[in-house]
């Protein structure tokens, strides 16, 4: 850490090291994008951190969601428990960044643990209130027909519950996903070498060598898109009633539920 | 690369980084007042930008998916590659860092103004259309201040992501509390530390205050309401998954 150099604008001459001194007068120059460059530093630099960024945010995501799951049936359950553990939740939120990666870092020094328990830190308030917000949006006369069928609690959370709030919890996977990927690349910035902040922080010390930030930059937000995308075809091969609708964003049964109608049981039955 | 930790304790680093705020108070408080203008009148931008097209297409009922889209296209771009970005087009200074913050702000103000008016109760809006009002009328006086507490959630949201990123501009020659913590070269780590320390209270005590004034606009005729509480609901639960933060009516 103690490396980074805060280039500051017009403090006498600087004298640049685009490339490492190459004959190619896009890098000497440091052109916009010199195509050369980045083929040329694909399989050393950006192709292992884009591989340590899907990592990266990959466990960050799974163990938020795991973590978040556990406390949103508990929310669900001990309906209490639900401000406190959304207020945690949204504290951790609110620290920015680069300040909570910093104060990590004399509990677990610069290792991947403090990135990832940074990472999952900001996935579980996104998570945790889109799952208990989905579980509570499945209307009440369904919950009660299933009772009505003969169905235990455990299987009303299993067969109803849960398959209706597959829409709300895909789209918390969405943002918390697309979240992590963006925040992982800030672990770099506080010395973690790992992920597609490794390549910017080392643009920001050859004094603005404007290919790798773009390059870094530009496969950070493809990774969002194609893990975005991703998880809608997920989605759609998980629960594919949910898409057959106008907007995935709010489940017609909780519409319905919300403004008074009822979706029609054997609907349900479908899902 | 070495690491900060190394020979002294946990609490001890701590209790180092306290020391730094003592002794600079001045110092943090400068940058303080550094990191507060520029998201401020990053916020401002984003504002003055986002609102009269996202209300008038709420006002219209039109456009639903493309403010959608643009929201989450918004959010899926990371903070710091908009600054990488910036940086090689713009160079370092702060256009480049106003641009980012701006760009970071717009999502969750584009959203929740768009859904708070598009949401504003129809039959609300015929009254007032029969009682003779012109267009832009209905929008200012009867949407508006109906739409006010979402549109404000947003509103807060955007300032969170703001201060969320604005340490991160230090990077590209932005000022504020950021310039400290990216700089442990000059500041050692106990003012790293501090500095971290202190941005995360601020945005705490920031978001605090921006609830506290929402609770105050909010008129109780919407905190009582229960239909309207339920039509505000909806909405909030649309805007919450567009852009993923706490939306909350108070």
């Amino acid at each position: 850490m103690g490396g980074l150099v805060i280039a500051s604008g017009g403090s006498g001459p600087v004298i640049p090291n685009f490339g490492g001194g190459s004959s190619n007068a896009c890098e000497r120059n440091n052109g916009l994008f010199c195509w050369h460059w980045f083929t040329q530093h694909w399989s050393s630099t950006f192709s292992p951190a884009l591989v340590q960024h899907i990592v990266l945010v990959g466990i960050a995501v799974g163990i938020g969601f795991l973590i978040a799951f556990a406390l949103a049936l508990l929310a669900y359950r001990v309906r209490w428990l639900e401000t406190p553990i959304a207020g945690i939740s949204s504290l951790l939120y609110t620290i920015p960044s680069l300040a909570l990666f910093q104060i990590l870092v004399p509990f677990t020094g610069l290792t991947l643990l403090t990135a990832e328990i940074g990472l999952v830190s900001y996935t579980l308030l996104l998570l945790f209130r889109n799952i208990v917000t989905g579980l509570r949006e499945v209307p009440q006369e369904v919950r009660d027909a299933a009772r009505g069928m003969g169905l235990t609690p455990r299987q009303i959370l299993l067969r109803i519950d849960l398959p209706l709030a597959i829409p709300a919890i895909f789209a918390g996977l969405r943002v918390a996903t697309v979240t992590t990927i963006s925040l992982a690349t800030v672990a770099a910035i506080v010395g973690v070498n790992e992920g597609l902040g490794v390549p910017i922080f080392d643009a920001i010390q050859r004094v603005n060598f404007k290919t790798e930030f773009i390059a870094a930059a530009v496969l950070a937000i493809a990774l969002a898109w194609v893990a975005d995308l991703l998880l809608v075809v997920l989605q759609r091969l998980v629960a594919p009633w949910a898409s057959r609708r106008r907007s995935s964003l709010v489940p017609r049964a909780v519409v319905h539920a919300i403004r008074g109608r009822h979706r029609p049981i054997s609907a349900v039955r479908e899902a | 690369m070495t690491p900060p930790v190394a020979d002294v304790g946990l609490g001890q680093q701590f209790l180092n980084s306290f020391t730094f705020m003592g002794n600079n108070l001045s110092h943090l408080l400068h940058d303080t007042l550094g990191t507060l203008a520029l998201s401020g009148a990053a916020l401002g931008v984003a504002l003055a930008v986002t609102l009269p097209p996202a209300m008038w297409l709420g006002h219209l009922h039109r456009g639903s998916s493309l403010a959608i889209r643009i929201a989450n296209l918004g959010r899926s771009l990371p903070e710091l590659g908009l600054i990488a970005i910036f940086l090689a087009l713009l160079g370092i200074g702060f256009l480049n860092v106003m641009v980012a913050l701006v760009i970071v702000g717009i999502p969750p103000i584009l959203a929740n103004a768009f859904t708070a008016i598009d949401g504003v109760d129809p039959d609300v809006v015929d009254a007032a259309r029969g009682m003779g009002m012109s267009e832009l009328e209905v929008l200012l006086k009867v949407e508006f201040p109906l739409a006010l507490p979402l549109l404000f959630a947003g509103i807060r949201t955007s300032a969170l992501f703001i201060i969320g990123a604005s340490p991160l501009a230090a990077i590209a020659g932005g000022s504020g509390l950021g310039e400290i913590i990216v700089n442990q070269a000059s500041y050692g780590f106990d003012g790293v530390l501090a500095a971290s320390l202190w941005v995360a209270a601020l945005a705490m005590l920031v978001q605090g205050l921006l609830a506290l004034l929402q609770r105050a606009i909010t008129p109780t005729g919407l905190k009582l309401r229960p239909d309207t509480r339920a039509r505000i609901d909806v909405g909030v639960a649309d805007a919450e998954r567009v852009t993923g933060i706490e939306v909350s009516t108070v």
